[in-house]
C-alpha cells in the first residue's frame, strides 16, 4: 500500500509541517492530531537541526526549543509510531542531511520505514548528492522527496522528476522559510512551466498563511503546504482547539475550490 | 598544482561536494562555472597579483626568528609575515580575489561571514577599494570579543548585523549569511572566508590563497638555498593553511603540519580538534570531518581564538589528513598564549591568536628537532585585534 500514491489520488492535498519536539514531544503528537482534524492530510515531521540554514527565525527558533528538550531521532520515530496507531496520512520526515547521515551508521531506513514513515524530504542534500541516500530510501520503501524552486532549470526539473518519488516539493520564493502574505509575483508562469513538465504531484510552500493563497496554489497544483503559520501559532501557545480552527481556516471556500477531503 | 588542489567533480577525493538547498544549486553552479572561466583567465590573474602587490602590500617577507629559537632550544625558525599584510592577515588575499570575481560578472553587493572579525575586515575593505556595498554578518559573542575589527568594519563603510541565533560564533555567521545569499544571489557575491561551503568556495579560496605558498617557496631558495623541512599553519578553516601548503605539497620531503585548537579540554565543546575523533559529516555544503554529536547535531567549540572556532575544517584538508600527507595535531588555549608572549618579547612581533597556535607546536617538539633543521611557520596574522580581550581576562 502506498500511502503517498493513494491521498493525491483523492485529491488536492494540505500538507502541514511541524518541528519535532517542540514544547515536547507529546505536545508534536497533540499538534499533529490537532492538524489532522482540521483537515490536513500529508504531514511533515520536522527533524530539529542546530544550522537550519534554509529556515527563517520562527522554525530556527523551534528548532532550538526542540533541541533544548533533548528531542533525538529516536524520539522522532517513536512520535510516528504513535501516529500511526491514529492515522494512515502520509508521514515525511523533513531533515538536514547530518542527523540523517549519523543515524545512517545504525539502520536508520529500516527503523523508518518499520515506525511508518513514507518519505523523507532532506533540505540541504540536493538531487545531485543524494546518491547514497536515494539507494537507501528505495531499498526500504521510503520516498525520497526533492525540492523544486524557481531557480531550478527545466532540464534540472526533468531529472529530478524521473528519479524522484512520491511527489515534488515546489518551495515557491527566493530565501528561507516564514510567513508572507502573497503568493510571488512569478508563481502561475512557473507552475505551468512546472506541470508541463513533470509526472509527480507537485505541492507548493513557503510563505503560505491563508485561505486566498491555499487557494491559488490549488488552481495549479496538486497540494499546498503549510508550516511557519503552525509553527508560530504553537510557539504563542494557541489551544489545540485554536491549531485545528487555524488549519480549518486555510481551506478554500467549497464552492469557489475543489473540495479537499476531509479523512 | 597538486593533485590534492585540484578537485574532480567538485570533490577532494570523498571530500567536499555542493551540500545545498536547491534553491541555491543554480547560484553555486553559475558560480563553479564563472570560476573556471576567471582562473583562466591572464588578464584576471595579472590584475588580481596587481592589487595585491599595489594595494594589499605583497609580497610579505620570511623573516628568521632567531632569538624565538634559542629561547626554545629549537632549530632554524622562519616566520612568513602575513601579519604585515594590509588589514593584518592572509584574509586579503581572499576578498581581493572574490571581490574582484564578483565585480568581473557584475554583482552589486557583497556579503561575508566573520569570525575573528579579520575576514570581515579584509572583505570591508576590499569592497571599499572596489566601490561594492559590503554586509558583514557576525555572531554577537564574536563582536564583543574582537571589538577592535568591528569599528573597523563600520569606518571602512560596511554594515556590521549582530547574529544572535545558534552559538552566536562563527558558524551561525556562515548561516545567517547563506540565508541572506538565499534571497539575493541575483545582485549579491557571498565573499566565503575560508576554504569551507560547497565547490567552488574550498578551490577558490585556496587558489587566491596560493601566492602565501608561491613566494614563501622562493624565499625560502633564495633566502636558505632549499626547501624547509617543516612547514606549520593553524588550521581553523584552513585558508592560511592550505595557502602555505600548496607549494609543497608535491615536495614528499617536506613536512606540512596543521594545529587546530585544543582549546580548555578534551571534552566534545571545549575545543574545535576536528581531527581528535575524526568523525565525518556534512555542515555548510561540504562533506569533511565535522564536531558533532551522537544525534549528528553539530557540536559547540570552543577556543581562545575567535578565528579557529569552528566545528568543520576545508574539504582539501581533510583529504591530506586522510592520505597521510599532512599531520594535524592540536594546541591549547594556554600554550597558545604563552607562544604568544614569547615571540612578542624575543622577536618584538605580536601575532594573532590563531597563529600563536602553530609556534606553540614548534615551542613543543622544539627539542626533538635537529637544530639544522628549517621550519616555516605561517604567521597568518597580527595580535592586535586579540589585546583588548586578553587585557579584559587579565591574560597579559
Amino acid at each position: 500500500m502506498d500511502r503517498i500514491k493513494q491521498i493525491f489520488k483523492k485529491g488536492p492535498v494540505f500538507v502541514a509541517y511541524l518541528t519535532a519536539g517542540d514544547g515536547g514531544i507529546d505536545h508534536t503528537f497533540d499538534a499533529a492530531m490537532a492538524l489532522i482534524n482540521g483537515g490536513v492530510n500529508i504531514l511533515e515531521i520536522g527533524v530539529p537541526f542546530t544550522d537550519p540554514v534554509a529556515d527563517g527565525p520562527v522554525i530556527q527558533r523551534a528548532a532550538m526549543r526542540a533541541l533544548e528538550s533533548k528531542t533525538t531521532l529516536d524520539d522522532i520515530l517513536s512520535l510516528v509510531k504513535k501516529l500511526r496507531e491514529h492515522t494512515d496520512i502520509p508521514l515525511i520526515l523533513f531533515s538536514y542531511l547530518n542527523p540523517i547521515l549519523k543515524a545512517s551508521e545504525n539502520g536508520f531506513f529500516a527503523n523508518a520505514k518499520e515506525a511508518g514513515v513514507d518519505g523523507i524530504l532532506l533540505v540541504d542534500c540536493p538531487f545531485d548528492e543524494a546518491k547514497e541516500i536515494h539507494q537507501h530510501c528505495i531499498k526500504n520503501h521510503l520516498a525520497p522527496i526533492y525540492v523544486i524552486t524557481p531557480t531550478t532549470s527545466l532540464e534540472r526539473l526533468k531529472h529530478i522528476d524521473k528519479h524522484g518519488s512520491g511527489f515534488l516539493y515546489y518551495a515557491c520564493r527566493k530565501g528561507t522559510t516564514g510567513v508572507r502574505n502573497e503568493m510571488p509575483d512569478d508563481f502561475v508562469q512557473k507552475m505551468r512551466e512546472i506541470k508541463a513538465n513533470v509526472h509527480h504531484p507537485v505541492v507548493v510552500g513557503f510563505g503560505i498563511s491563508n485561505k486566498e493563497m491555499a487557494a491559488e496554489v490549488l488552481q495549479h497544483a496538486d497540494g499546498f503546504v503549510v508550516g511557519s503559520l503552525f509553527v508560530k501559532a504553537l510557539e504563542e501557545k494557541v489551544s489545540l482547539d485554536e491549531l485545528t480552527f487555524k488549519a480549518k481556516n486555510l481551506l478554500p471556500d467549497k464552492n469557489s475550490q475543489q473540495e479537499l477531503r476531509i479523512e | 598544482m597538486s593533485v590534492y588542489l585540484k578537485p574532480k567533480k567538485g570533490r577532494y577525493g570523498e571530500f567536499g561536494g555542493v551540500y545545498m538547498p536547491e534553491i541555491l544549486m543554480a547560484p553555486t553552479s553559475e558560480m563553479a562555472k564563472n570560476w573556471k572561466e576567471t582562473w583562466k583567465d591572464h588578464q584576471f590573474r595579472n590584475h588580481f597579483y596587481e592589487v595585491l602587490n599595489n594595494y594589499a602590500g605583497r609580497p610579505t617577507p620570511l623573516t628568521e626568528v632567531p632569538r624565538f629559537a634559542k629561547a626554545i632550544n629549537g632549530p632554524k625558525i622562519y616566520l612568513k609575515r602575513e601579519d604585515l599584510l594590509h588589514t593584518g592577515a592572509h584574509k586579503l588575499n581572499n576578498a581581493i580575489g572574490q571581490c574582484l570575481f564578483a565585480k568581473k560578472f557584475g554583482k552589486t553587493r557583497i556579503i561575508a561571514e566573520t569570525g575573528a572579525g579579520q575576514h570581515g575586515v579584509a572583505t570591508a575593505a576590499a569592497s571599499a577599494f572596489l566601490g561594492l556595498p559590503c554586509v558583514v554578518y557576525m555572531g554577537s559573542v564574536d563582536m564583543h570579543r574582537q571589538e577592535p575589527n568591528v569599528t573597523r568594519m563600520k569606518l571602512m563603510g560596511a554594515e556590521v548585523v549582530p547574529v544572535k541565533s545558534g552559538s552566536k560564533t562563527l558558524k551561525d555567521a556562515v548561516n545567517e549569511a547563506l540565508r541572506d545569499w538565499s534571497e539575493s544571489f541575483g545582485n549579491t557575491h557571498y565573499c566565503l572566508g575560508s576554504v569551507l561551503g560547497p565547490h567552488p568556495y574550498p578551490e577558490m579560496v585556496a587558489t587566491f590563497q596560493m601566492i602565501i605558498g608561491k613566494e614563501t617557496k622562493a624565499q625560502c631558495i633564495k633566502q636558505i638555498g632549499r626547501n624547509p623541512d617543516r612547514v606549520v599553519a593553524c588550521v581553523g578553516g584552513g585558508s592560511n593553511a592550505i595557502g602555505i601548503f600548496s607549494a609543497f605539497i608535491d615536495d614528499a620531503e617536506v613536512n606540512l603540519v596543521g594545529v587546530e585548537a585544543g582549546g580548555h579540554g578534551v571534552h566534545i565543546g571545549e575545543h574545535a580538534a576536528r581531527f581528535r575523533e575524526a568523525k565525518t559529516g556534512v555542515l555548510h555544503g561540504t562533506f569533511t570531518y565535522l564536531l558533532q554529536d551522537e544525534q549528528g547535531q553539530i557540536a559547540h567549540t570552543s577556543s581562545i581564538s575567535a578565528g579557529l572556532d569552528y566545528p568543520a575544517v576545508g574539504p582539501q584538508h581533510a583529504q591530506l589528513y586522510k592520505q597521510g600527507r599532512a599531520k594535524y595535531i592540536t594546541a591549547s588555549d594556554e600554550e597558545a598564549l604563552v607562544a604568544l608572549k614569547l615571540l612578542a618579547k624575543t622577536e618584538g612581533i605580536i601575532c594573532a591568536l590563531e597563529s600563536a597556535h602553530a609556534l606553540a607546536y614548534i615551542i613543543k617538539i622544539a627539542p626533538e628537532l635537529n637544530k639544522e633543521d628549517v621550519v616555516v611557520i605561517n604567521l597568518s596574522g597580527r595580535g592586535d585585534k586579540d589585546l583588548p580581550q586578553l587585557m579584559e581576562k587579565n591574560l597579559i
